[in-house]
């Protein structure tokens, strides 16, 4: 597959101004909520100990904590399933609900089932399948898929709400008026949710010791999912364990926090087994999981927990419109997830960053983020992904500093050239720091130059 | 092999040298005031707080829900005209306009309720009705989530939920609005158990 053209993608989102700054600002309120959030937690850096310590056990014994939720869950009445990547996945999905003759289902956000893309997989079988969530059946309606994954429709403004709505449920287009808006998506999906057949939810967690599958929602979607229909099914990625209920206090205490800058979701939902008359399944999908954590720099990112404040704080994202990416995990915790599904595909990811670490300061789990992506970066240049402008300009650089003699005449010639230079000759399609930016200005002298006048006569 | 035996046999193959698990404290305040913290937490979140049983429990919701016709209620302090075993079809709790239980624990750092399916009987009746009122003896609130985990519902329920104020969506505008797709309201009041 081709690489996605991040860059070319940002820039034409960053030419519509209106939503540029709309993402901008709307991310960057996100983020300081979840300062002012963490703030009021005396103990956060502790939490963020915790949870980080709690995790890289987990991962380091993950065999035998997978066994554990296995074993919990059956005890349960539960019905376990293993797939190995996203199709096993959703033929999974598919064979239990077509089985059953369950042709409607209804299914809380899940960024698990996007990697997969089981939605498209069962519609493409006859399978109706609604979203329940807010933002991301507003993208479903738009045939779009999520730009964040918090708030999948974050990219969109009230008013292209409002028109999408009155697109398809003949709502008013001209009220950009978000309860208005929330009210008419209450009334056109909640009979689709009587109705469903089945519902599936995604996990943010899966607790060994109990076999408690734990979603966090503010809508009740999961509950609204896994409650209404007798079929419940649970998708969740084996690094989503946890050992006990104890250690899960510690991460429902940063989650939400860092992902909305409030205290707690509405609804944190515990799923042990089925309800009376009804079935549960559970569906732990591998999909590059177990590879990865055999991949020594790039392992602690299974810790993540999709709270998507690494993407609120990084500059870069909040400038891209999240769909630039064209990828399930987008921002800094995308450009070092993604990269390991398809190194060329994604070559483009890590040098979407400015190196700042504003991500690894705000990761609740605390994932060296700045530093896996500056590791991907050498990934792609030990693999010869980088592209010809790059490329051309190391090895030229390469040769440059390798011979003092010439790099001291090229960064006189710099000098002048850049003052005599017409300025096509400057900012051409070569010069990526050109393109939104002037170069800057160039010094009066060279630091040879200068260290030579001053310091190499005082040392005498 | 299969899938399963698979994907273990990989992850053993994989994982990184053990870790080990760290102790995780209680953290605990000084202040015993729960009560207040939790009508704090409870209204950032939405919710609405009564402080004491109504002297006229049903004149009271009639003034809180005036349009409600159908009341689910599972908890002797009020008889309403639907209890949870009117639901053969759990979709059918959607008749619902308003929803009268008891919640066997509060968390005052959250203002949370716990709920499952020993409360609710038939769980849809916390989502699909319009509106919730919860009972709460005050002397079930605990301070925080860590000791809200150490309640039985989350080992032994088939479902639990901490519930926090109304359904509420920030998918729209960023800020967070009412009603989403669960309940408009919900409303706590404190009533010791008889």
């Amino acid at each position: 597959m081709k690489p996605i053209p991040l860059a070319k993608n940002a820039e034409q989102f960053i030419g519509d101004k209106v939503r540029e700054a709309h993402f901008d600002e709307k991310l960057w309120m996100v983020r300081q909520m979840r300062d002012a959030a963490a703030r009021t937690i005396p103990e956060w850096e502790e939490l963020r100990e915790l949870t980080s310590a709690i995790k890289e056990h987990t991962l380091s014994n993950l065999a035998a904590y997978l066994e554990m939720f296995e074993a919990s869950a059956k005890r349960n009445g539960v019905n376990v399933h293993w797939a190995r990547d996203a199709r096993q996945h959703n033929e999974i999905v598919h064979d239990l609900l077509k089985a059953r003759g369950a042709d409607s289902l209804i299914k809380s956000k899940s960024m698990l089932t996007e990697e997969c893309d089981t939605r498209a997989y069962l519609e493409s079988r006859g399978i109706r399948v609604t979203e329940t969530d807010l933002g991301e059946r507003i993208q479903q309606l738009d045939n779009q898929p999520p730009s964040h994954i918090v708030g999948p429709a974050f990219q969109k403004t009230t008013e292209d709400v409002a028109e999408l709505f009155g697109r398809v449920y003949g709502s008013d287009r001209n009220r950009a008026e978000p309860v208005y808006l929330a009210r008419v998506m209450r009334e056109h999906t909640r009979p689709l949710i009587l109705e469903a057949k089945a519902g599936l939810t995604g996990a943010n967690f899966a607790v060994a010791e109990t076999g408690a599958i734990v979603t966090v929602t503010n809508e009740g979607n999961a509950d609204l999912s896994g409650n209404t229909p007798k079929i419940r099914i649970c998708s969740v990625g084996i690094e989503k364990i946890i050992p006990k209920n104890e250690h899960l206090a510690v991460f429902i205490r940063v989650l939400t926090p860092s992902a909305t800058g409030k205290r707690i979701t509405q609804y944190t939902s515990h799923f042990l087994g089925p309800r009376n008359g009804g079935e549960m399944h559970v569906v732990l999908v591998d999909n590059g999981r177990s590879a990865r954590l055999g991949m020594e720099k790039f392992w602690p990112a299974l810790k993540c927990i999709r709270c998507g404040a690494c993407m609120n704080t990084c500059p870069v994202f909040r400038r891209s419109g999240g769909l630039s990416y064209e990828a399930t995990y987008a921002g800094p915790i995308g450009m070092i997830l993604m990269p390991a599904f398809d190194l060329h595909r994604y070559r483009e990811f890590p040098k979407a960053s400015t190196m700042n670490a504003s991500c690894t300061n705000v990761c609740p789990v605390k994932i060296n983020i700045h530093d896996q992506i500056y590791d991907w970066r050498e990934e792609m240049e030990k693999k010869g992904e980088k592209p010809f402008p790059e490329k051309a300009l190391m090895s030229g650089a390469g040769k440059l500093l390798s011979h003092p003699r010439a790099y001291r005449l090229a960064a006189r010639s710099a000098h002048t050239l850049l003052n005599l230079l017409p300025r096509w000759a400057i900012y051409n399609r070569f010069n990526a720091w050109g393109r939104q930016r002037e170069m800057p200005e160039p010094a009066k002298q060279t630091f040879h130059e200068w260290y030579k006048k001053n310091r190499m006569r005082s040392a005498k | 092999m299969g899938t399963r035996e698979e994907i273990l046999e990989n992850v053993r193959k994989n994982q990184p040298a053990p870790r080990a698990l760290p102790p995780v404290p209680s953290f605990h305040r000084e202040s015993r005031a729960f009560v207040e913290t939790f009508e704090e937490a409870l209204k950032s979140m939405a919710g609405e707080f009564v402080d004491r049983p109504p002297t006229d429990f049903g004149s009271f919701l009639r003034e809180r829900f005036p349009g409600a016709k159908n009341i689910c209620s599972s908890v002797p302090e009020y008889r309403g005209n639907m209890t949870p075993e009117d639901f053969a079809d759990w979709a059918d709790a959607a008749e619902i306009d308003v929803t009268i239980v008891r919640s066997p624990m509060g968390v005052a750092a959250t203002g949370s309720v716990v709920l499952s399916e020993k409360e609710l009987g038939v769980n849809t009746i916390a989502f699909l009705a319009h509106d919730i009122v919860i009972l709460l003896d005050p002397k079930n609130i605990v301070e925080n989530i860590h000791d809200a985990y150490q309640h039985p519902a989350f080992r032994e329920a088939k479902y639990a939920v901490l519930m926090t104020g109304p359904s509420g969506t920030g998918d729209i505008g960023g800020v967070t609005l009412h009603p989403a797709q669960g309940v408009t309201t919900l409303t706590v009041i404190l009533w010791p158990e008889a």
